[in-house]
This record gives structure tokens, sequence and C-alpha cells, in this order.
């Protein structure tokens, strides 16, 4: 890695980005659920050369007990970047980027999540960035949104998230890290795909009221794109733990049956 | 009117699952008379009701419940009772003993014993609070401690108790099976215990496979063959095993003379509580009761069964 050199551009003569991506394409992005066995859930992500693994404990008793919140659990986010993530060494102790982070990502996730049928409890996310080449914070929404779902918490929705930023003075989507240092701003977004709210939005650097708007625009299709990302690598984690799936399509109305009672009725009579 | 999914199908979070009269049941939200999921699972349909089986989870107590948890501290005339999950739970002496009882709670139970209760309350305000005035709740005494998702428990007790009862039969053991995902087991021989525990791990494993009772038969049946042949030249094992049957065949009271507070906390209430829990939930709770039911008075729980 050679962090220090500037790169003579961010667009080459041929509209293309230093890492050859068009302005609208995103890194090459592989998620896993259930990658950690501790933990509730768990998921990973990689993003061109990121690399983040988030866990999910809980709902679980929440010490130190003053922040017990009496109507809804406590969002407990951890994020924190590994000393070898960046070349330079990371002093391990929690810098003030990674409480603010951690507190951003937090606020991102929050309006998805059903807390409200866990008072008193704490649901604790752990992030850790293992390698860090750009866009961390959305990688890491991207990842603990996966692992909040895989430990079994209600949510309205999977929260996908996508920086967007400028460089050269065009608009590009997925930022590297390059981009990210040397580009002229950057806005990092998360959302909830049915109803396009948006959950995350930072900026930093300017842009024009029209290169907002256009670069918000970018954000929400690409958000759509990670969405189903998302949603295909949770369903391929639950089909993996169940292989012998196959056999439901064999005899499925002795097994429907079975099932439909132990599971259905139960729970069914204690909404009422 | 419509419905955006398959029988059974692998939901995730925030997909569209039903649109127009449908209701929203468990693991689903009603958003502008659209249902989605909130959870990842097996999306159902029954009757209008619309419904996700969760396959991860961890245990949130229900009133009604049976849990089997570990005392883990006593406090003046309540103990406080580990279940899992969140939500530590307390048992009232009041609810536990008969009076009067001795201002030393800890004669009764400490810190340590595994036992056998119901969920009597639990709302947003406080709880969740637990009671052992019911048949067949007690102490455990010795036996094990398995721990088990939460959300597989439905598939261990199988419908109508159908596969903890084969279970049961194959093994010739004691269990409870609480709730929130700890499975109490008793067994004559550690190989038996061995066996018990790798039956429900697979169970687990497999929850939403088909003929999975069946399956799980016929594994016990060949093991217990095994065992039994290994066992039968070497004659330590085999008393042991003889034993058994007498042993369950008074379990209760055997136990009882061990332990100082069984007569006071359990004998009393084994009358009215059983068509209760009947009626209640179907399916789970007669398991339950039946595993300590059975030995005792087959007959009514038959009887109570079949209504």
């Amino acid at each position: 890695m050679s962090p220090e050199v500037k790169p003579d551009f961010l667009i080459s003569p041929e509209g293309l980005r230093v890492d050859g991506r068009r302005v609208d394409e995103m890194r090459p992005i592989e998620l896993k659920v259930g990658v950690l066995k501790q933990a509730n859930g768990s998921a990973s992500i990689r993003q061109g050369k990121t690399y983040i693994i988030a866990g999910v404990y809980g709902p679980r008793e929440l010490h130190p007990r003053h922040l017990t919140l009496n109507d809804r659990a406590y969002l407990r986010v951890e994020y924190r970047m590994a000393t070898f993530s960046v070349p330079d060494r990371k002093r391990p102790a929690p810098s003030r980027r990674e409480k603010e982070i951690s507190m951003v990502i937090a606020n991102a996730l929050k309006p998805a999540l059903f807390l409200e049928e866990f008072p008193k409890a704490v649901v604790d996310v752990f992030i850790q960035v293992i390698q860090a080449d750009g866009g961390t914070r959305c990688a890491a929404i991207n990842a603990a949104s996966l692992a909040l779902a895989d430990a079994g918490i209600p949510m309205r929705s999977l929260i996908p998230a996508v920086a967007v930023g400028k460089a050269d003075g065009k608009l590009l989507v997925d930022l590297g890290d390059e981009e990210d240092k040397y580009g002229q701003g950057d806005v990092p977004m998360a959302i909830m795909p049915p109803t396009e709210e948006i959950t995350l939005l930072q900026q930093d650097g300017s842009f024009t009221r029209e290169e907002l708007q256009e670069a918000m625009q970018m954000g929400i299709n690409s958000c759509k794109y990670l969405h189903e990302l998302q949603k295909e690598a949770l369903r391929r984690a639950y089909v993996k733990k169940a292989p012998e799936d196959g056999n439901d399509d064999d005899d499925e109305d002795d097994f429907e049956d079975d099932l439909e009672t132990d599971l259905g009725e139960a729970e069914l009579m204690e909404d009422e | 009117m419509a419905v955006y999914f398959q029988k059974r199908e692998v939901v995730v979070p925030g997909q569209l699952l039903a649109e127009g009269r449908y209701r929203a049941s468990y693991g689903t939200y009603d958003e502008g008379g659209k249902i989605y999921s909130s959870l990842v699972g097996l999306a159902e349909l029954r009757g209008n009701t619309v419904k996700v089986v969760a396959l991860e989870g961890v245990y949130i107590p229900k009133e009604g419940d049976l849990v089997v948890g570990t005392i883990t501290i006593v406090a003046g005339n309540n103990w406080k009772v580990d279940i899992g999950g969140p939500y530590g739970a307390s048992l009232h002496a009041n609810n536990a003993l008969r009076r009067p009882y001795s201002d030393d709670i800890s004669e009764y139970m400490d810190i340590g014993d595994v036992i056998a209760a119901e969920v009597i309350a639990f709302d947003r305000g406080g709880g969740p609070f637990l009671g052992m005035k019911g048949r067949g709740l007690r102490v455990l005494q010795g036996g094990m401690v398995l721990r088990v998702s939460p959300a597989k428990i439905p598939r261990i007790i199988g419908r109508r108790g159908s596969m903890i009862n084969m279970i049961k039969d194959h093994l010739n053991i004691q269990t409870m099976v609480g709730q929130n995902g700890r499975i109490w087991i008793r067994a004559p021989s550690t190989e038996v215990l061995r066996l018990a525990i790798k039956a429900f791990r697979t169970i687990e494993d497999q929850a939403h496979t088909s003929k999975l009772t069946d399956r799980i038969s016929e594994m016990l049946a060949e093991e217990m063959a095994k065992i039994k042949g290994s066992s039968e030249p070497e004659e330590e094992v085999e008393p042991e095993e003889t034993s058994v049957p007498d042993e369950e065949a008074i379990p209760d009271t055997s136990e009882d003379v061990e332990a100082e507070p069984e007569p006071e906390v359990v004998e009393k209430a084994t009358e009215e509580p059983e068509p209760e829990t009947v009626t209640e939930a179907e399916e789970e709770k007669p398991a339950e009761v039946e595993v300590e039911a059975k030995e005792e008075d087959e007959n009514k729980n038959e009887e109570v069964t079949e209504e």
C-alpha cells in the first residue's frame, strides 16, 4: 500500500475512476451472515479492500443499570478500528472519531428496530474494522443491520448505506480511500428501502443544492442495490442452516401439519 | 387482497408479506394496510393471520410459560432466578411455599438450585415473576440442564408433546422442557444421557425439516439397542439400568424425601391447574405436565388430554 502518493487524477480522461470503476459503480461487495459462533447474530462485509465484522449480543440484561430505558431497549453500538486496519498503526484507545461514528451508526439503525419490544434490556452491536479502505461507516451499517437481523431482533427493514462523493467535479458512488482523501466531498447516507426514509445523511465538503439532490438520488439507487445483496446474503445463510430444506417439497404435507401446529397455535394464542 | 409469500418461505425483515384483509401477528408489522415481516424466519398464513416463525432469538418470558431456571440470589423472601434472556426473574416465597414458612427461605431452596416454575406475571412494569404452585413445579434434583435455542423449543416438545414423549419412551429418562430453552434431563446412565443430549441437539439443528420425529425415533431405537447390547457383558451398567423403572415409578415421593421443602412446594395444587393448562396452550403444556404426571396417574391425564 502506498497511501501517501496522490494520484494524478481521480477521474481518467475516459471518465473512469482510479480503480477503473464507472462513476455510478460500486466496489465488489461480499456479505456473509453468521460468521461468529459466540454472538447471537453476526455478519461480515468486504467492500473493495474494506473488511468489517459486526457482532450482535442481546437483547440481554443491561449493565450499568443507570442506562436503562423503561420503554425500550438500549442500543449500544461500538465501532472500533483494529490497530492494523490502516497503514499507520491506529492507536488502540477509542478515538473521538470512533465514538462519533458509533453514535452515528446507532442513530442510523435505531429507526428500523422495534426496540420497544424489549424494555430495560440492551442490544449490543460490536463493529470491528479489520481493514479500512474508505466507506467504513457505511459498510459498518450494512454489516450491523445484517447482524441484527441474524440475532432475531425485530426490525422494519434492513438498512443499506452508501457514501456518495465528489471528485474532479463529478459525483461518485461508494468512495474508495483515495477518492475520500483527495476528493472534494463525501455524503454518507443510509435509508430504509420500503419507504425510502433516510436514517443517515452527513456531508463533508461543499455541494451545490443540485449536486446534493443528485447525490442523494444516486445514493438511494445504490442503497436499493445493496439492499438486494443484503436480503440475498441473509436468505443464503438461513437456507444453508437448514440444508434439508430441499426435502420439504417431497413430503410437505406431513411436515407442515406437524410443524404448523407446534409453532403456530401456541404463539397465536398468546398473542390474543 | 394478496399474499406475497410461499408457505414456509424464508423471509427477511421488511419483506412485504400480504396486503388487504389480513391480520399481522408475531414477527410481522402492519403499515398502511400492508403486512411486512419484521424477522428472519418462516412465513405462515393461518386463516387470515400472517405470522413469521423466528429462527433465532432470545427468551422473552410470557405469562403461563413453564421455565427451568437456576437460583442466583436469595433476597429476603424472594429468590432471584436466572431463566436466560434479558430479564432476570424473581420468585416470591408466597408463590412457592405454603405458609407458615421459615424466615430463612434458603432452607427450602438455595443458590444454585435448579427449579421448574411457571411465569405468573410479566408486564412492561415489572417482572417476570415466577410461581411454583402447580403440578410438577418443583426443585429439580440431580440430572443436568441442557441449553438450546428457545426458538427451537416448540419443535422439541412436538405436536401435543409427540416429540418429547417419544424421546422419553425410548430412553426412559426424566425431563423438564422449559420454554426458555433449558432442558433438565435425568437419565439412568451416562450413555443414555449422552444419547438424550444428542437427540435434543439434532432436533435443534434440524428443527425445520420434515419427518424429524420419525428420524429421531429411529436414531434413538438404534442407539439404545447398541447401548443395551454393549452394556450386557458389563455388570456395572446393567443394574443401574434395571433399577430405573422402580425409581421412576415413585419419582416424586423419593425426591420429596430427599429435600425438605418439597411437600409444601408441590403436592397441594395438583387438581386444579390441569384442565386449565390444557385449554390454554394445547400442544405445549401437556407435554411438560405429562413428563411429571405420567407415572403418578396416567389414567387421569389421558382423560384430560382427550378432552
